[in-house]
């Protein structure tokens, strides 16, 4: 069965002004300068699992296309292996602006479902939050059993291996002055607060 | 030599052998490195995407723990370390705003960063601090005839690092025909490994890893050097996938520092290698054929 | 100094310049502020003060309201100065009761804030009205002009205004530092769009220049140095020794075969390395002159001398030597010598070079063997080429059977070169062309944009198409030699996004070929300094006006054409130089130039004879009258610079146009306002 879809986009489908506050982050003012050269996807790793190649990801942003953007696979592909940015022709930060929309998708809450990487990025966070360090083993523990619980027993062989060559541990690391790190994270907040207002 | 030492949270798991081998070859140097107090994760890249302010005010943290402790340079063995700890000094160079939220998250907490704590990895340290002559002066066991693809991988030279070429960096070659090695061309030395989308999108990350593997193998490699735990990990943990999926593609991925430790003559035993999924033949064996 | 007798009666002008200085200046505002300052008998604002209307205006006032001194507010006086002065001067006044601000440049243009702008404008204005009421009646003076000229470089640029200005009897003097002339061209097969062969169009001109009787070539030779002013330049050019009589050579040919290198054995710098050549030989066929050169760097009759130069060591047979028989034309005494010419103009045609590939390490020149640059493909593809028109690949065999041709490499790029550099679209097309039509390869072009903004270039494009060439859309990410499919084995990988179809894809080639894109000479800056003459932020020499000056510089006599000004094909090149020439021809015509008469003078009764000033003067026009123990300076050399002016301990140097009055009452007239 062939189903179609339209493609046409009209005025009403952009979000207005979203390129221009993505510009005004630091980082990534120069996406002013893209010439849609594609040397960024030519280079990528990871291009070509991307729904939106990462020169398209810099023309939807541009032109407001907050919803395709931050709803795309791209921005959780990127691995962050600074490829693109080191040979685009115009020195755009093509990796610092796929973190800004990394961060905006997941304020916003619209990524994927169930999808590994935001979430990986989220459990990551909070247990640096709570603990000041990451233990691996646990943090892959908790990723699958958020997203994929049958993943995990395909797993299970490589969790074996570590244990047996001395490298997983489910023990929690913790630093000392927890609250120290609280209080950083609170104070950034508060600051962030006041930006907005 | 004195340097401030940020393991950072792989090097204490999965990536202890980098670790257990960098450690004593650095003090065979006469290297002294001391571990930052109470040091913090640097964020890695799963923090950079979630929030910008408060993953360089965690960074910022242990800069300011390296100043406190009167530390003149840092080292950051780890690739990912490394990148955001260099990437929070230029964003607070470069970006007032940046540097004013850092130094109020930090103040609130009676930390300061009032000067630039240059952050240096181990190659950059052995290249232009300690020298090669000093290393080969060490060299008992030379790796004569074993074949290394050196393996830098992406963010140590992209995009901040100065100490070295970012389209085919060459400190790492260098520092292996030192120790006596056969460096072989192997145009993937700056490759991404998959980073964390192994784990996460094995589909995608495996077959980064996969390209990496069977080229080094057909270019007659006996073992890929790495500089980074996670892209050792990469490259060592998932052979079985890999097979299943595309070809076997083994071959041991090896930290420089234990190939170092080797050609130092420290007992093997002792640089973590057992730890390692594919073994690397006793360097005997290699040297001997 | 004479005191001011008459009352001074200023007429003061704004200029709208349509918008360009109305936008930022409130002109009306000026003008009614202006009117109020003491002196000033009339004051207007204009919309165009360059237009015949704005001219006669200021002609119409001076007599109806018998002003006596005139400014104008508007461009640059680059631009506009001579405009104004001529109409002050057609008013019935001394030309130099004119003066000039400049509100466009350095107020409109350059600034956002509109109130701020104008009261810039008001404080410039206003020193221009103190300023003027102190201007003297001068005299212009009359330099007659040399009619010999100096070409420097003999690419197609150098020829052809060589060629342009002999055929009207004028001598000129060409200077190439290559064995041959020629340039670039000399080394392409054909030539886009018209695909004529660039051999049957050029060498003809070659050696109708080494022939002619007005041009003197200058070949394997340099200007090292420039003195004087328009009109009269002292060139010194070192002629570097190839070791050759060149009265003596008839350019036979014998010493070459008979050389004691049986084969050619060293790296021919004219086919880009991808032939060989003697230590003893000639750089093409057509080369012009037809004169051999030696090598000193590989022929055997050298040694390494004790500075690190070539020196004779006498251990050749010499079997060149004999061949060259009684002719007696090869000299290995030959020594540098340093020539002087006194010339009136000079054109300065140096030309480009291409960036260097290996700058660009993702596309794996110097480490792939079959990744060439352009210019080697015009060898290769070349019927008097080192392989004679058959393109092979370096193993020296097989024929590619698929080229990836990647366009703008260095070119449009923040890291390395900017500029888009023209020509490379084109000559991409044309190499895609003559590649198929060589070897019947699949031809794919890497591209960002196509540009073809020339006559016929559109439809050069549309050929292309027509013949089957793929014209992808993407810069390319990079060239690899690892496969990930069988068809790719041994092959050089390609990966670029194709951007129109939206996928990213890996195209496997045999050879790959790089657009290398046109940048400014290695010693262009050594040039540029030597005649005095600006270049832009890229390097290329810089015009005095983009527009109205394309081939003057800032220095007065000394033109530049062709791709020394920026990157541009043969046909613009060739129209520039045409352009210079006549620009060249009109000043010899003319016989004279008028100069500016600042010059600076000494007041004989308050100089104390210290001679500081003598060895300052870097144009040695001050000499010391050893009877009157005075100093005093030739007005002829004097080139108003002010060095001397500002070190007189008993400030007894005064400078035509810049006295202290002038001076003072300016920086008092900026200073007054606000
Ligand atoms: C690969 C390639 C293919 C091209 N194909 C075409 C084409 O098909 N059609 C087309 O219209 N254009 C083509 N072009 C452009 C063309 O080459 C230029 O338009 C043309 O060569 C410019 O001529 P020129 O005389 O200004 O410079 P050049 O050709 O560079 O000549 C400059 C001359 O000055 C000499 N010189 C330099 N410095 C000094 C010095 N200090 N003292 C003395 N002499 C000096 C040099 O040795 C040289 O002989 C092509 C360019 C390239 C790179
Ligand atoms: S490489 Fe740079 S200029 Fe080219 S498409 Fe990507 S972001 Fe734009
Ligand atoms: S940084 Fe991200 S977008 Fe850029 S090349 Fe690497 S994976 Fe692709």
């Amino acid at each position: 069965m062939f189903e179609i879809q339209r493609t046409i986009k009209y005025e009403a489908d952009r979000v207005p002004g979203f390129g221009r506050e993505v510009m005004g982050v630091p980082g990534c003012e120069k996406l002013k300068d893209c010439i849609q050269c594609g040397t960024c996807s030519g280079v990528c790793p990871l291009s070509i699992y991307m729904d939106y190649t990462p020169r398209q990801v810099m023309a939807l942003t541009r032109e407001d296309f907050k919803r395709e953007v931050l709803g795309s696979h791209t921005i959780w592909l990127c691995a962050s292996c600074y490829a693109c940015a080191v040979e685009c022709p115009r020195e755009i930060r093509i990796t610092d602006i796929m973190y800004e929309l990394k961060q905006r998708a997941i304020h916003e809450g619209v990524y994927p479902r169930r999808f590994p990487i935001p979430v990986l990025a989220q459990e990551f966070t909070k247990m640096v939050h709570d603990h000041g360090r990451v233990s691996e083993g646990l943090l892959v523990t908790k990723l699958f059993l958020k997203t994929n619980p049958l993943a995990a027993l395909g797993m299970a062989k490589l969790g074996m291996g570590l244990m047996k060559t001395g490298r997983f541990s489910v023990k929690q690391e913790n630093i000392k002055r927890r609250a120290e790190l609280a209080k950083i994270v609170e104070t950034v907040d508060q600051e962030n607060l006041k930006g907005k207002a | 030599m004195k340097y401030g030492y940020f393991p950072g949270c792989s090097l204490k798991g999965t990536g202890r052998a980098y670790e257990e081998s960098l450690l004593p070859v650095m003090q065979h140097l006469g290297i002294e490195m001391r571990e930052l107090d109470d040091w913090s994760c640097c964020g890695a890249t799963a923090y950079m995407a979630v929030d910008e302010g408060k993953a360089c005010a965690l960074a910022a943290r242990n800069l300011a723990i390296a100043e406190q402790e009167g530390h003149a340079q840092l080292m950051a063995p780890c690739s990912a370390c490394y990148l955001v700890l260099n990437k929070t000094q230029h964003y607070m160079a470069e970006y007032g705003a940046m540097k004013r939220l850092v130094d109020k998250a930090l103040g609130s907490v009676n930390l300061r960063v009032t000067r630039p704590t240059p952050v240096r990895h181990p190659l950059d340290v052995l290249l232009n601090d300690v020298g090669l002559e000093a290393v080969k002066q060490k060299v008992t066991h030379p790796l004569k005839g074993l074949k290394v693809a050196p393996y830098y991988g992406c963010q140590i030279v992209r995009p901040y690092s100065t100490f070295d070429d970012q389209a085919d960096p060459q400190t790492m070659d260098r520092l292996l025909e030192s120790l006596g090695a056969t460096v072989v061309d192997w145009p993937l030395k700056t490759k991404c490994c998959g980073g964390s989308l192994t784990g996460t999108l094995p589909k995608a990350g495996l077959r980064l890893a996969y390209i990496l593997l069977k080229e080094a193998r057909k270019r007659g490699a006996d073992v890929i050097a790495t500089v980074c735990p996670l892209c050792q990990f990469n490259l060592d943990g998932y052979h079985d996938k890999i097979a299943a999926r595309w070809e076997p593609v083994r071959i041991p991925t090896v930290y420089f520092s234990q190939l170092m430790g080797l050609a130092f003559g420290l007992p093997a035993g002792r640089l973590g290698l057992q730890r390692g999924f594919v073994p690397m033949k006793p360097l005997a064996a290699v040297t001997a054929a | 100094m004479a005191k001011q007798e008459q009352e001074v009666r200023i007429g003061f002008y704004v200029c709208h310049c349509g918008t360009n200085i109305a936008a930022m200046v409130d002109c009306p505002e000026v003008a009614q502020f202006v009117g109020t300052l003491p002196g000033v008998v009339l004051s207007k604002d204009y919309k165009y003060m360059c237009s015949d209307p704005g001219q006669e205006l200021i002609q119409q006032d001076i007599r109806e309201h018998r002003l006596n001194r005139v400014v104008v507010a508007s461009c640059s006086p680059l631009l506009h100065e001579p405009t104004f002065r001529s109409a002050t001067e057609k008013g019935g006044l001394n030309q130099f009761y004119f003066h000039m601000v400049n509100i466009r440049e350095h107020d409109s243009w350059v600034h956002t804030d509109r109130a701020e702008a104008t009261s810039k404008a008001k404080a410039l204005a206003q020193a221009a009205v103190h300023r003027v009421a102190h201007h003297k009646p001068l005299e212009t003076k009359r330099v007659s002009i040399n009619p010999t000229t100096l070409v420097v470089g003999a690419g197609i640029a150098g020829i052809h205004a060589a060629m342009t200005i002999a055929n009207s009897g004028k001598k000129v003097i060409l200077v190439e530092r290559e064995p041959t002339i020629g340039g670039h061209m000399a080394k392409f097969d054909k030539t886009f769009p018209t695909l004529d062969c660039a051999a049957c169009i050029l060498t003809p001109k070659m050696s109708d220049v080494g022939s002619h009787e007005n041009i003197q070539v200058l070949s394997y030779s340099e200007v090292t140095k420039v003195d004087g002013f328009v009109g009269n330049y002292t060139v010194t050019v070192k002629r570097k020794p190839r070791y050759i009589d060149e009265e003596a050579c008839i350019g036979c040919q014998d010493c070459i075969p008979a050389c004691v290198f049986k084969q050619p054995k060293f790296a021919d710098e004219f086919n880009e390395g991808l032939g060989k050549r003697r230590p003893v030989y000639i750089p093409f066929p057509q080369a012009t002159p037809q004169i051999v050169a030696i090598d000193p760097n590989t022929c055997l009759n050298f040694k390494k001398g004790e500075d690190g130069g070539r020196v004779v060591s006498d251990k050749c047979k010499k079997t060149c030597v004999e061949a060259c028989g009684d002719k007696n034309a090869i000299d290995f005494t030959q020594v540098e010598r340093i020539e002087e010419y006194e010339v009136g103009s000079v054109i300065v045609a140096t030309g480009f070079q291409t960036f260097d590939a290996r700058r660009a390490p993702a596309y794996g020149y110097g480490r792939f063997p079959n990744v060439y640059t352009s210019l080697e493909i015009e060898r290769l593809v070349n019927a008097s080429g080192p392989t004679g028109g058959h393109v092979v690949m370096r193993d020296g065999k097989s024929e590619p059977r698929s080229v990836g041709i990647i366009h703008c490499v260095g070119s449009r790029d923040k890291k390395t070169n900017v500029w888009c550099s023209r020509v490379c679209c084109m000559y991409s097309m044309k190499l895609a062309h003559l590649l198929k039509e060589h070897t019947g390869a699949e031809i794919y072009n890497f591209y960002i944009d196509v540009r073809t903004p020339g006559k016929g270039y559109e439809e050069f494009y549309n050929k292309l198409l027509d013949e089957g060439v793929h014209f992808i859309r993407g810069r390319v990410g990079e060239v690899t030699d690892w496969a990930m499919t069988p068809d790719e084995e041994g092959k050089l990988v390609i990966r670029v996004e194709d951007t129109l179809a939206g996928y990213v894809r890996r195209i496997p080639v045999d050879m790959v070929v790089l657009a290398t894109g046109l940048e400014p000479q290695q010693d262009a800056q050594d040039v540029r300094r030597m005649f005095n003459m600006s270049c832009g932020s890229e390097g290329f020499f810089l015009e005095r006006h983009p527009k109205l000056a394309p081939v003057n510089t800032f220095n007065d006599g000394i033109y530049i054409a062709g791709a020394c000004q920026g990157p541009k094909d043969i046909p613009d090149t060739v129209a520039q130089a045409g352009a210079a020439a006549a620009e060249v021809l009109a000043l010899i015509d003319k016989g004279f130039v008028e100069q500016e008469p600042n010059t600076a003078f000494i007041l004989e009764d308050e100089c104390s004879g210290c001679k500081s000033c003598i060895p300052l003067c870097p144009y040695t026009a001050i000499l010391f009258d050893e009877g009157k123990g005075r100093a005093y300076i030739n007005e002829a050399l004097c080139k108003g610079c002010g060095t001397c002016v500002g070190s007189c301990p008993s400030g007894s140097i005064v400078q035509n146009l810049f006295d202290d009055e002038e001076i003072f009452s300016e920086i008092e007239g900026v200073l007054a306002y606000e």
